[in-house]
Formats: C-alpha cells, structure tokens, sequence
C-alpha cells in the first residue's frame, strides 16, 4: 500500500506499523494527532516524521509546522486576517493566527513596545523602542516564516480603515479605547461585507468563565464580558487578557473555516 | 412594543438619540443594529423606534 512521509510517497506492505518503516525519528503526527510509533498504518496516511532536535529541510518544515492542525492548515493558508492593535489582544491573536498557519495577516498599529506592555503583550525586552507592528512581524516569523505579513504602521482613524482593511476576509478589532473600537465597528459593518471580531471586556482578574463570545450585531462576533473596563484600580492583566485574545482567534478560524455558531 | 437587546419594552415611536441618552448610553462607544441593519451615527437623531422594531446595542468599554 501506499503512505506519504513527510510529503514523500512510500510502498510499504499492508499491516505495517510506524515503527517498521520509520527508524530514526521520535515523533509521528497523523491527522493532526500525535500517534505512537506501533501505531498500525492504512492505506494513503499521510505521515509527518520528525527527529528531535534537529532542524528539517525547508521543504518540510512548513508541513511539520502546520502538521498539528491537521487538515484545515489547507483552507487556513489562503486566508486574510487583519487585525488592528498590537497590544495585549493584538499581538496574541497575531501569533495565535500564525500558530495555525494563516497565509496572510495586515498588521495596523502606530506605536512602539513600551515597558508597561510586557505585562501581557506577546513582546521581549529586546523590542522595546520597536515599532508593534515590525516587533510583531520579527515574532510572527520566527513561528512560522512561511506567513505573509503586511504592515501598516498607522493610526486607524476613519479616514484609512477601509485601504487597511481591504484584502482581509476577517477584521480583528484589538484596539484600548472605546471609541476607537465602535468607529471600526461602525464603518466595516455600514460600508463593508467584511466580518469582524471585536472586545469589550476583559480588565482585572474576574472569574475567566465571564469571558464569552456573542454574536449580538449580524457579522459581529464580540469577546468579553461587556464590563471589565481598564481603569486606575481595574488594571489589564496576562490572564484574562490572553483569554479574551485567545475567544477572539477562535472565532476568528471557526468563521475563516465556515462555522457561524456562536 | 419594541425589542431591545432581546427585552421586550412598552414603546413606541420613540426617538432613537432620546432613548440612548435617557438610557445612560454614550453614543460614541456604541454600535446600534435596527432590524438587522446597522444604523449610522449620525441617522440617530433621525431614527425613530416604531412597534414592532427589534433594537440591538453594543456598548464598548476600554482595555485591549
């Protein structure tokens, strides 16, 4: 029967198991699902067979990247995610997006990596006094350095969203302030067909179950709990910050791949 | 009677601008949704609540 191996088409002989074929190599994804090297192998699997330690060719690196995320890595690499702000939302659905093999992102932010960002910003020491967007860029393709990336490093105001906007089949609203969000809100939803995945909500250290996704406007899907606003007492902190980051990428693949339901 | 945010309310003809601000909204964190429509900013104050309508509001507090 015939298998792939990391990409390459082998004969083996029916029955075998992982371990007959493969020597050398410690770890074996299948579908998207790590299997045990006596695992037994069926016609056309599609293997991906990796050695430790050792950094693959480039032919193959991209498939055993992406080979966890199994068979929608396919629909994912020609999509167009735009995500405005860099921050604490931003800069983790970035490298969340990027994680799952998302083709192309537009990266909109006008300002540099400060100290206080590292507090829950996906940033390094080292790229403090970077602009958010090039930072992000550099961190993005060291996850996967087969991702497109454009940057736009701007302040979204009214008068530039939609050139940003434009190529993007998903727009992610990231931004700090509220008014910043509902102008973007506003003007993809009255003057575009775009779907968009905004937050309200996600200050302080509140039981994580409030955080939720709803899809209270049509092509609005909204993260949060609709009141935890920063404030001087009510700081944003990793925890839920990274939640809300993390409800906002998966809505953003579960609609990039076709699902609707909240 | 008039759905607001999935709540029923004993409305009618109500000036849109008018219910948001005796509502304690502040219009420029909002996005408003009429029957499936969104509905510009600057059409509130020309926007009348009729029976029957269906009201979404989506209120944005800060922190990103």
């Amino acid at each position: 029967m015939k298998i792939f191996v990391n990409g390459k088409a082998v004969e083996v002989e029916t029955n075998s198991k992982v371990c007959d074929i493969l020597s050398g190599y410690d770890v074996f994804v299948r579908n998207g699902y790590g299997i045990d090297k006596n695992s037994l192998l069926a016609e056309g699997d599609k293997i991906i067979a990796v050695k430790k330690g050792e950094i693959p060719d480039e032919g193959n690196l991209k498939d055993m990247i992406l080979s966890r995320n199994g068979e929608v890595s396919k629909r994912l690499e020609s999509a167009c995610v735009c995500i405005c702000g860099l921050g604490g939302l931003g800069s983790n659905i970035a490298q969340m997006l990027a994680r799952l093999g998302v083709g192309s992102l537009i990266l909109a932010d006008f300002d540099v990596v400060d100290p206080t960002n590292l507090n829950r910003q996906n940033y390094y020491m080292d790229d403090i006094g970077s602009l958010k967007t090039d930072a992000t860029a550099r961190i993005l393709k060291k996850i996967n350095p087969y991702i497109n990336i454009v940057k736009k490093n701007v302040f979204v105001c009214e008068e530039n969203i939609l050139n940003i906007v434009q190529d993007a089949d998903v727009v992610v609203e990231a931004f700090d302030n509220p008014k910043s969000k509902a102008l973007l809100v506003n003007i993809l939803l009255e003057q575009t067909e775009k779907y968009v995945v905004a937050s309200s909500g996600m200050a302080g250290y509140g039981s994580s179950n409030m955080i939720r996704t709803s899809n209270p406007l049509k092509r609005l899907y909204l993260c949060g709990d609709s009141t935890s606003e920063a404030a001087e007492s009510v700081s944003l902190m990793a925890p839920l910050v990274s939640v809300c980051a993390g409800h906002q990428a998966n809505a953003v693949l579960r609609i990039l791949l076709g699902q609707f339901e909240i | 009677m008039i759905k607001i945010n999935g709540e029923k309310k004993e409305l009618a003809n109500i000036n849109l601008l008018d219910y948001l601000l005796k509502n304690g909204f502040k219009t420029e964190v909002l996005a408003v949704e009429l029957n499936g429509r969104i509905v510009k900013k600057a059409d509130y104050a020309v926007t009348t609540l009729c029976d029957g309508d269906i009201v979404e509001i989506v209120s944005f507090v800060g922190g990103g």
